[in-house]
């Protein structure tokens, strides 16, 4: 079990910023994020997009920020849970909570910050009938252990990026690949797009063009799927496992039920800490709403502050915070 | 002088709403849909990296200037894909958009 005083939701810029701000009111913080690496939004979508109201900041490349947040929050030692949902919670008599994630991980903390953005970012799912119904019996949306697929029958549907890199990567791990794209051509980078034609050429990876999966057949596990081609003509193939690459699109996911006050798909908090309906769960960053809101990242950095503060009073209510200065005595003496 | 033009709405309950949007603002048809209290994420507000702000154009496509390359990129790598798909973050309202008919895919 992972022992903390904040357990942040999110690991964005503002729950970046959030470990710095706990950090000077001596608060250690645990970030927990669905995404394999920290940043957010900002590294998940647009790394290598200018954002030019940081103030101090005249241009800033999002990916350089969320470097540079981490490198200011690292003095806090803050700790990670990376590639996992906080599924639910439980407030315990003491006023802390338990949380557990998707993949069971358990975090004690003593105030949790919600910093999720948008939400959780989820697999966009293609509409295929009974698909849900294969996920995790041959669907899967995330290639997680490429080892898996070794000598296996791999389809993999989409026209993107990932889609053309991972039809590479798991062909030179020796697995059968099959990638089947909805148009006639790959937008995707050109040196994937030309690795991808060569390897069809040379009969390395199967490729089907103008065309879409379109039913997935199998008893307990996926057996094989059907194709549609534009001429609507079906093709049936064997397969072992079927990745579905489509992007990711936030959705506000388990938070939704955690009967906190919500506000079309925002939690609703006050604007003294940022706090929610339920004590001890504070929201912050662009998942939150009040009178005024405005979602921007200038905006989240401040309510990070409040909310350590409101944390530290939730934490410790007989104690006074002496608000403290960085340039008096640098980082060190907090 | 303001110029208004009218366009249709349809949401993704399938119920018709009728928008009067102003075409000198600069702004998107993206920006117009989340005033106007339609559900419409725009998680990357506005630059075509997300497709959060897809919609179906079901009348006046013709009218619209085609999609730049960032568009097509973004479009490409949606599950679903209508003739009519377009990002709306990408379409500013102008003159030409009146009478437009336009889809709201969830």
């Amino acid at each position: 079990m992972i022992e903390t005083d904040i357990c942040i939701v999110g690991a964005g810029p503002v729950g970046l910023f959030a470990i710095f701000e706990a950090g000077l009111l001596k608060l250690r913080c645990h970030l927990v994020d669905v995404l394999p690496q920290i940043g957010g939004q900002l590294s998940e979508i647009y790394p290598k997009k200018p954002i030019y109201d940081i103030p101090g900041y005249p241009m800033v490349m999002a990916q350089e920020l969320v470097d540079n947040l981490a490198k200011q929050a690292e003095p806090f030692h803050p700790s990670y849970t990376l590639g996992e949902r906080i599924e639910s919670f439980q407030k315990k008599d003491d006023g802390s909570f338990k949380l557990t994630t998707s993949e069971g991980t358990i975090i004690h903390a003593k105030v949790v910050a919600i910093a999720a953005g948008l939400g959780c970012f989820e697999p966009r799912k293609p509409e295929i009938p009974g698909l849900e119904d294969f996920e995790k019996k041959g669907v899967q949306y995330f290639v997680k252990e490429p080892s898996l697929y070794i000598g296996k029958k791999v389809i993999i549907s989409g026209g993107g990026d990932s889609a053309l890199d991972w039809a590479i990567h798991l062909e030179s791990l020796g697995a059968e690949v099959s990638l089947v794209h909805r148009s006639s051509s790959f937008r995707g980078a050109p040196d994937s797009v030309e690795k991808v034609m060569d390897l069809a050429k040379n009969q390395q990876i199967e490729l089907f063009l103008n065309s879409q999966v379109t039913q997935l057949k199998g008893e307990k596990w996926l057996d094989s799927l059907i194709l549609t081609d534009a001429d609507k003509n079906e093709k049936e193939l064997k397969v072992d496992y079927f990745i579905p690459l489509f992007g990711l699109s936030p959705k506000l996911g388990p938070i939704e039920h955690w009967s906190l006050n919500l506000d079309k798909n925002a939690i609703v908090v006050n604007t003294k800490d940022f706090e929610t309906d339920i004590p001890g769960i504070f929201a912050i960053g662009d998942i939150n709403t009040y009178p005024g809101k405005l979602k921007l990242i200038l905006c989240g950095f401040h309510e990070a502050a409040l909310m350590a503060h409101g944390a530290f009073k939730y934490i410790f209510p007989e104690k006074r915070i002496n608000l403290k200065y960085t340039t008096v005595n640098g980082i060190e003496a907090f | 002088m303001e110029e208004l033009i009218k366009i249709e709405v349809i949401d993704p309950a399938m119920e018709s709403h009728t928008l009067e949007l102003p075409t000198d603002m600069g702004l998107s048809l993206m920006e117009c849909l989340k005033a106007g209290g339609f559900d419409i994420m725009a998680t990357c507000g506005g630059m075509a990296l997300c497709a959060t702000c897809h919609v179906e154009i079901l009348e006046g496509l013709d009218q619209l200037p085609d999609p730049q390359e960032s568009e097509l990129d973004m479009l490409d790598t949606l599950p679903l894909l209508l003739e009519g798909s377009r990002l709306s973050c990408q379409l500013r309202i102008t003159e030409k958009m009146n009478g437009l008919k336009v889809r709201i895919l969830s």
